[in-house]
């Protein structure tokens, strides 16, 4: 069954683009992320030009978001305070994120640095991921019978030395505002350069930055990519109008439920399998990319509506 | 003298000889894009109509159909630094967003170049590429690029020999439009040729629109973009919030 798409001017099948949505459901349930780093390059290949892709996708992951967050709001895994401030500092970003975009943009070659950001930063936080988790698993290993360290330490750094402490209750932290502001904006940088939600950025910087329980960190990320690519969504609804709503729909038709299967399937998984998983979707994705970088393409010449 | 004289009455007889006009028929003069819209099948049929007998030498037909024209962005992949970057772009001024040529034989022998020229018949003709030579040595090569990309693609279609023509009067032909279709006037040109000479021409149009809940959202999303984007995002708010709570029924059930 085919249907017709009004802004992307194509027709693509009904069934495709519902398994594209339930897929990037179901990862953004189990790891918080919202998916915007795989769905972007599978719309790119069912023919979605690449505008439309990005626009669509934004606007496909808040729902996809807003079903997971859901979820774990019933299971009080959301850390709202940390949440808002991450937010505050994620919407700065973004705006700064787009500003440098557009000059970007005005240089030529946007599309290679969009590329070269996918490749280091999926790499970058791929790899430093397998390797802290295997070893977390090696450790869990070790001592069958025994009881795994119940906490990793706690770095006492200068992180906890910064003035305007908050008390984070549901992560359990006393920290400054300082540093997840910090993370928050740079994140907003990325995401916005990179036109997706920044949720595997955020994830890992939550886990080994500020040192937040990961139970927490994925609703937490959630929480905040809702407002982040709702932001993006209407920027390129009025700017570009470049969303496609019959793509949209039938996308999240597709991710709302798969969320909610993510959503149970990440609940009953242990944290360190959990960010091996994401870790090695995170390097697949990272490969694929590098590799179109690197070999030479079948078709020299790309078409670009003017 | 007599020879002359009878000469004298070919040379006049020819030209009114040569009047011969196109009756055209066309299986839909609209396209509707709905939903649901998966390509369709146009048939172009038609006849010749002449006052006087047939004359040698034997006619050919070419029929076109082209969708409406806009500028295009060509970008040239090259290897620097080992990774494989945008080097060259290149602007083409217009090309049209669908071409099909029909004809009733292979183009190059039905047809003169001049003839090509003056009325923009075959693909590389009906793309108007005229300040590339300023952006790139070598323009052709964007052209040519433009061209394969589009026809792998099925927009551009060079249907040679996909005319039938019968009794050098009756012809009919079929172009499948794919289901990648942009709104717009689709030009249809049905040209009548001899010994590579246009004799006749007649031009119609093709309307493709969008209609019902894809004209509506289309016009939306231009005229309103921000309630069109407050829309999309209520949406997947809503979608959203509709499957957890879906979810949420279903395992206390």
């Amino acid at each position: 069954m085919q249907v017709y798409l009004p802004i992307a001017e194509v027709s693509v099948n009904v069934f495709l683009l519902l398994g594209i949505g339930g897929i990037v459901g179901v990862l953004s349930g189990m790891f918080g992320v919202g998916g915007g780093f795989l769905i972007t390059p599978l719309l790119f290949f069912v023919g979605i030009p690449p505008a439309v892709a990005v626009a669509t996708s934004a606007n496909q992951i808040v729902a996809s978001s807003v079903s997971a967050v859901l979820a774990h709001l019933r299971r009080r895994t959301v850390d709202l305070r940390m949440g808002t401030v991450l937010l505050l500092g994620g919407l700065m970003g973004s705006a700064l994120g787009i500003v440098i975009f557009n000059y970007l943009r005005s240089q030529g070659q946007v599309d290679l640095l969009v590329n070269l950001c996918y490749v280091i930063f999926l790499g970058t936080v791929g790899a430093l991921m397998f390797i802290e988790s295997l070893r977390a698993l090696q450790r869990t290993r070790r001592k069958p019978g025994t009881v795994a360290p119940v906490k990793p330490r706690r770095q006492r750094s200068w992180i906890y030395a910064l003035p305007l402490k908050v008390r984070f209750r549901t992560s359990g932290l006393y920290i400054s505002v300082i540093p997840p502001i910090l993370v928050g904006m740079s994140v907003g940088v990325l995401a916005a350069i990179m036109g997706v939600g920044g949720g595997f950025i955020m994830v890992p910087a939550m886990i080994y930055l500020l040192n937040m329980p990961t139970k927490v960190v994925i609703g937490t990320s959630l929480f905040q990519i809702i407002f982040v690519t709702a932001f993006t969504t209407l920027l390129h609804a009025v700017t570009n109008q470049t969303v496609d709503l019959m793509l949209a729909l039938t996308l999240l038709l597709g991710g709302v439920v798969g969320a909610q299967f993510g959503t149970s399937l990440g609940s009953r998984m242990r944290a360190e399998q959990l960010r091996i998983l994401l870790a090695v979707l995170v390097l697949a994705v990272c490969g694929k990319l590098a590799l179109d970088l690197l070999l030479p393409p079948e078709e020299l010449y790309e078409l670009a509506e003017a | 003298m007599r020879g002359l004289l009878a000469l004298l009455v070919t040379l006049l007889a020819a030209p009114l000889a040569a009047k011969e006009d196109i009756v055209l028929g066309l299986s839909q003069n609209r396209v509707r894009i709905t939903a649901d819209f998966d390509g369709s099948e146009i048939l172009i049929f038609g006849a010749v109509k002449r006052e006087s007998p047939i004359i040698e030498p034997p006619l050919d037909v070419i029929v076109t159909l082209a969708g409406p024209s806009t500028p295009v962005t060509i970008h040239k992949k090259d290897r620097r630094l080992g990774i494989w970057v945008n080097a060259e772009t290149v602007d083409i001024d217009a090309a049209p967003s669908f071409y099909a040529v029909a004809s009733s034989g292979p183009t190059g022998e039905i047809l003169r170049q001049t003839e090509d020229l003056r009325h923009s018949i075959t693909v590389p003709r009906a793309i108007r590429s005229v300040g590339a030579a300023s952006m790139t040595q070598n323009p052709a090569a964007y052209t040519e690029a433009l061209i394969r990309i589009r026809e792998n693609g099925g927009v551009y279609q060079s249907l040679e020999e996909a005319v039938e023509l019968d009794q050098q009067t009756l012809f009919r032909t079929s172009i499948s439009l794919p289901s990648n279709l942009t709104e717009g006037a689709y030009d249809t040109r049905v040209f009548l040729l001899r010994e590579g000479h246009v004799v006749s021409r007649f031009d119609t149009v093709i309307d493709v629109r969008k209609v019902g809940l894809e004209r509506w959202l289309f016009v939306l999303s231009r005229e309103q973009p921000l309630a069109y984007g407050l829309l999309s995002l209520s949406l997947a708010i809503f979608a959203g919030w509709g499957a957890s709570a879906l979810f949420r029924a279903i395992r206390s059930a």
